[in-house]
């Protein structure tokens, strides 16, 4: 068989779970929970350090960037210039190419701004970063996105944060069939299952943080996510049976005793 | 004393205090932090040698936990 082998840019990546470090209890859950999830990219923010608080733990320091891939992503930024300026100083912290673009439109639904979106790829793409765009569901804006040199498509599933599961099940499979680039589930996933459906669908892979972080047993949850991608993948490379509106009998039906 | 601004706030620092100077009174190491000088990044490399000035702008920047 076929060693199925998950690739964003030049990257390899062991798991096609990719899960966010927002929203836990503290950093001891936050590590814990990415040992379980077995995921080996995550996301991270870019933010002011707390110059009156010395002693304040440190990210880095409960998820070494040694062993695991911290893809920085621009959370919480409105526009171009915000976003360029967080990703350009995060590239500076460690050296990281590959990033996370998200410029959001408006702040009830946290729905991303594609127009200040596809413009921000431009520029970050010819400054050399590999960019995993976050998305709507329109396969036209994917497609676009993947053009001007997206590393991976990221549409969302729903709205950020709201686990509601994947909403519009038809343009996410047109934007796996018309894609080259990984097409990654990004936002609005709210259980394991959710995560198995994307990865039937055909998705390469799926970017976890609420679902996980906001269960009632984190670290347990993250596991539950690791064999839910897997299941989903296999199940997607096996070939599912056809669907029919009729009972077909699974036992022989012959040599019946009467 | 040169009158700065750490993160959006005033801070009185010695005269010709270097970035690198700044690092250390604030206990941080420099592999885990990114810094902006009056909008402009700061290279790792140039942490000795860049000098504040009264009003300048300083922006030190970590990652934290998010999605």
């Amino acid at each position: 068989m076929k060693r199925d082998i998950f690739k964003i840019d030049k990257k390899i990546l062991k798991s096609r779970l990719i899960v966010g470090t927002g929203k836990y209890k503290n950093l001891i859950e936050t590590a814990k929970a990415i040992k379980s999830s077995g995921a080996d990219m995550v996301t991270v923010a870019v933010r002011r350090v707390n110059i009156s608080d010395k002693k304040k733990p440190l990210l880095m320091d409960y998820v070494n960037p040694k062993k695991i891939i911290y893809l920085p992503n621009t959370a919480g930024c409105f526009n171009s210039s915000d976003a360029l300026r967080t990703l350009r100083l995060a590239r500076e912290i460690g050296g990281w190419k590959m990033v996370k673009l998200e410029i959001l439109g408006d702040k009830k639904t946290l729905y991303p701004d594609m127009i200040e979106t596809l413009k921000t790829t431009k520029v970050l793409v010819k400054e050399g970063f590999k960019v995993l765009v976050y998305c709507t569901d329109d396969p036209l804006h994917a497609k676009k996105l993947e053009d001007i040199g997206a590393s991976a498509i990221m549409p969302l599933a729903a709205p950020i944060g709201s686990g509601l599961g994947i909403h519009n099940k038809l343009n996410i499979s047109l934007i796996i069939k018309q894609s080259k680039v990984p097409v990654i589930i990004d936002a609005g996933i709210g259980t394991a299952s959710d995560a198995t459906i994307a990865m039937e669908m055909g998705c390469d892979g799926v970017l976890i943080n609420s679902a996980i972080a906001l269960a009632k047993k984190p670290i347990q949850m993250a596991e539950a996510f690791k064999y839910a991608v897997i299941s989903g993948r296999k199940s997607f490379l096996s070939g599912r049976m056809k669907k029919s509106n009729f009972a077909r009998a699974t036992s022989p039906e012959k040599d019946l005793i009467s | 004393m040169a009158k700065i601004q750490i993160n959006g706030k005033k801070v009185a620092l010695k005269q010709n205090f270097s970035i690198l100077e700044v690092l250390k009174k604030y206990k941080l190491s420099r592999k885990k932090v990114a810094i902006e000088l009056n909008g402009k990044i700061i290279p790792q490399n140039k942490y000795e040698k860049k000098k504040l000035k009264n009003n300048d702008k300083i922006e030190i920047v970590q990652f934290i936990g998010g999605g």
